[in-house]
């Protein structure tokens, strides 16, 4: 429910236009590295969804991502191309119902047992994946033909996969947007603050929480299928709740509750990790990325308790030298 | 399955439980008293197993050697670890939202991962248990049994047993317990709260730093052996309940047993047992078993 | 003179929690035009009745009718969807939202079609509508673009009121309406409630006794779950069983 100030959309579309040009000049690892993290920023939209607009922390959306993956790579026929019209619904779709079996059972807990009812249900996709032969177990499997829509749409080279990953992560930037500010996200926000009243109100806060849940997961589906198509491969992994917890801390990192923190937040994480995995820069301590980006991580919740996004209002808090607004 | 191999089952699902129960114990604490989702707790577990490792050693040269001392001195460290960290990183997070601490506790895992490889390197290794425990005894006419795993499970449950003296019986206990079901009760009550935090974060601490060392010797010791314990973990706090110890002893012990015959009766679904346990007990009651405050 | 029409009827409404019966076999009638106030000390059961009429949670036996419906089934939204609206003891509002957003959220709830993603939601028109009339009626026309968590706590208390009206209820559950109200305050809410049971059947949950006889057309008192007496105010206040066990005489 809050306003868009015009600082606010003016920083969103500069980055979208820079995303954008960056597809002309861009170098193949670049490219790749610039499409992982827009994927990521589309898991990580999906998570804010839920977790910024209706306060349920999921610890499970790996999950999503992972079967939206699976899912691309598993209804690929062995013998050719699937058809990206057909192959994108159904592999988003796959990641959407299992939202709605896990959000049917997992709403009416509240708090940090959402939290791990969520990494439960996460739990059993991962060893499904992994102990059984459908997944390919430990190795993963590798996704031979990437779908294509007759010639005009191929998704084998990286620029192709770049734009698409781009037109998919501005077009959901802008639905959440939109979204955010309709009437079912104005009952979404409302639920987040004060769900009893919504419900004396005459909403009935539990479809809308599901409705929530299974369009965020429907869109880390999408992620995890752009994710497999980009590197024509999946493992188990993809549904490891070290993938959950690094997409929660892209989002707390960002800026929980501002669509632009989860962008800004996977930019913050991918681009972090590389720094501190660059030999160039730390020689031989690069092996040891971790501690940078823990370092990093833990400077970042020492000084900026509202996430990146709030960073200009730290630095002018700063400057003015006012005492902390603790809200 | 002949009486002697489920009797060896039995016993190690019970060292098993127990074992989970130390290191949950410290994590539910934090979890009900803190309000903190201390990711790095297995961490701490991790660290404990890499001090038997590290200290015997040490002081095996300084003090003259000996099981009890090392994790005496191991102990000692933990506290002083928890009570520092404490300090340091979580004493100014309280007033903050919940979600904050989380992504502090996960900087906290990598940062003590790569430390624990800078320091120790990344190999795998085996920790000798003292010899007077190396022993097996027979169970059946071919079986055997390993002493040591007996005795682990034995100070575990004398350790569980000291802490129901503490809180039932202590003035230190009865904060505790007052703190996990009514925080602003205690801070009207004059009760010093962050030095609370503090004591508490160092108890959790050495907690898990102990279980990691007594583990040391059956688990061996490699990197990323933290992360396996915490996610069990959690499942025992969250089927226990938040913040009750009474609840994580019975949840350990029935993942202790879910997940040990799971494995022997059940090996392909094994992995993915205890979640379908903690779902089902929590579609069942939706605050674990035994809910606090 | 016909029989006012009954709205809300609660009968034989039973609540067990474990062994302890908070509202032990209680019935009570809601009619159009009329305040029925419902007193009693803390503990009695009257937030648990307001809570079984209400829907937020199910009654261990009895039923509860809604404009001759059975409703004892539906869930507290259906309820409320269905013309049933009740406020809080505890002031509950959405602080960071503004007077207006505040009663839109709640008019919007009527809104047909909430999935349509691309509508602005402060551009919706009925329900922009419906929320200032319930501004208007609850006498905080004048505030409607103040946050909600800085209004005074009358203000507060009425804007309780109005997000009730929002969703253009027939029947009005009030707990405590008057808690914590200055003098002045407490005339402005009696006067709001006088107006507005007009066209609402009311039941008032509340300790203000003088509030309370000045407006009730009828007076139930509870005792530890049961209902020892309901009748006018008169002859409420010359009953005897209500003295001793409320008043404190003997």
């Amino acid at each position: 429910m809050r306003a868009t100030s015009v600082p606010q959309t003016v920083f969103t579309v500069v980055v979208f236009v820079a995303l954008a040009g960056y597809a002309f000049v861009g170098g193949s690892f670049g490219l790749d590295l610039i499409t992982k993290i827009m994927i990521y920023a589309i898991f990580a939209l999906s998570l804010e969804l839920i977790a910024g607009g209706v306060g349920l922390v999921s610890f499970g959306h790996a999950a999503y991502f992972g079967i939206g993956a699976y899912a691309a790579v598993l209804l690929t026929p062995k013998d050719g191309a699937a058809s990206l019209v057909l192959l994108l619904p159904a592999a988003v779709c796959a990641a959407a119902l299992y939202a709605l079996a896990v959000g049917a059972l997992s709403l009416r807990t509240r708090g940090v047992y959402f939290i791990m009812v969520t990494l439960a249900f996460a739990q059993m996709a991962y060893y499904v994946a992994h102990d059984t032969p459908l997944g390919g177990g430990t190795d993963g499997i590798y996704l031979t033909q990437k779908p294509a829509i007759g010639e005009a749409l191929n998704l084998n080279q990286p620029v192709m996969i770049y734009g698409f990953t781009l037109v998919v992560l501005a077009a959901v930037f802008l639905f959440l947007a939109l979204l955010n500010r309709s009437r079912f996200g104005h009952a979404l926000a409302g639920i987040r603050v004060n769900e009893q009243r919504m419900r004396a109100m005459s909403y009935s806060t539990f479809g809308y929480k599901l409705a929530a849940f299974t369009l965020s997961g429907a869109i880390a589906g999408f992620a995890g299928f752009l994710f497999a198509v980009k590197d024509g491969f999946v493992n188990p992994e993809l549904m490891s709740w070290h993938l959950s917890g690094a997409v929660l801390v892209m989002v707390i990192l960002g800026g929980l509750g501002h669509l632009r923190g989860a962008l800004i937040g996977a930019f913050a994480f991918v681009l972090l990790q590389e720094f501190f995995k660059s030999e160039a820069i730390f020689g031989a301590l690069a092996k040891h990325w971790h501690l940078g980006l823990g370092l990093a991580i833990i400077v970042s919740v020492t000084l900026l308790p509202n996430g990146l996004v709030g960073l200009p209002a730290e630095i002018k808090r700063h400057l003015a030298g006012t005492p902390r607004d603790n809200t | 399955m002949t009486t002697a191999t489920f009797l060896i089952q039995y016993l190690n699902a019970l060292q098993y439980g127990l074992l989970l129960f130390l290191v949950a114990s410290g994590l539910t604490l934090i979890f009900g008293i803190m309000g903190v989702i201390n990711l790095a707790h297995g961490s701490f577990y991790m660290t404990g197993a890499y001090m038997a490792y590290a200290l015997a050693p040490w002081v095996e040269g300084h003090l003259g050697g000996g099981f009890f001392v090392t994790l005496a001195v191991g102990v000692i460290l933990a506290v002083a670890l928890g009570y520092v960290l404490e300090w340091a990183f979580f004493s100014y997070l309280h007033e903050r939202e919940h979600l904050q601490q989380v992504l502090m506790t996960y900087g906290l895992i990598l940062v003590f991962e790569e430390l624990r490889s800078l320091i120790v390197g990344d190999d795998v290794h085996g920790v000798k248990a003292p010899e007077w425990l190396a022993g097996s005894i027979p169970l059946g006419d071919v079986m055997t049994y390993p002493v040591y795993r007996l005795f682990m499970s034995g100070v575990c449950i004398v350790l569980a047993l000291a802490m129901y003296w503490l809180f039932r019986h202590t003035r230190l206990g009865m904060r505790i317990r007052a703190g996990s079901t009514n925080r602003e009760m205690v801070q009207n009550l004059g009760i010093d709260v962050s030095r609370l935090y503090r004591v508490v974060f160092a108890g959790g601490v050495a907690l898990a730093v102990f279980a990691g060392m007594l583990a040391a010797p059956v688990s061996s010791v490699y990197p990323g052996m933290g992360n396996q314990v915490l996610i069990v973990c959690f499942v025992v706090v969250v089927i226990g309940g938040i913040g009750s110890i009474r609840g994580a002893l019975l949840a350990s012990l029935l993942i202790g047993v879910v997940d040990t015959f799971g494995k022997v009766l059940l090996p392909q679904a094994a992995g993915v047992l205890v979640y379908v346990l903690m779902a089902l007990i929590l579609l069942w009651k939706p605050g674990g078993l035994f809910k606090a405050g | 003179m016909t029989t006012p029409e009954i709205l809300l009827r609660g009968s034989g409404l039973t609540r067990r929690w474990g062994g302890v019966l908070a509202v032990d076999n209680v019935s009570i009638s809601l009619r159009r035009g009329a305040v029925h106030a419902v007193i009693g000390t803390n503990g009695a059961g009257k937030s648990t009745l307001i809570n079984l009429l209400s829907g937020e949670i199910e009654p261990s036996a009895g039923r509860v009718e809604l404009n001759g419906v059975d409703v004892t089934r539906w869930r507290q939204p259906r309820r409320a969807r269905a013309g049933l609206g009740r406020s809080y003891q505890r002031t509950t509002l959405f602080p960071g939202l503004t007077v207006l957003e505040n009663c839109r959220l709640a008019a919007q709830a009527l809104q047909p079609r909430p999935w349509l993603w691309w509508q602005d939601a402060r551009r919706c028109e009925e329900s922009l509508q419906a929320a200032r009339y319930a501004l208007l009626r609850s006498g905080l026309d004048g505030q409607d673009q103040q946050i909600a968590g800085e209004l005074s706590h009358g203000q507060q208390r009425q804007l309780e009121i109005a997000l009730c009206l929002a969703t253009r209820p027939d029947v009005l559950l009030l707990d405590e309406p008057l808690a914590g109200m200055g003098a002045e305050e407490t005339r402005r809410m009696l006067d709001l409630l006088n107006e507005l049971k007009a066209d609402h059947a009311i039941l008032l949950v509340e300790h203000d006794m003088d509030a309370v006889f000045r407006i009730a057309d009828e007076i139930t008192v509870m005792v530890n779950g049961t209902v020892i007496a309901s009748d006018t105010p008169q002859a409420i206040r010359s009953h005897a069983a209500v003295r001793e066990a409320y008043l404190g005489e003997d």
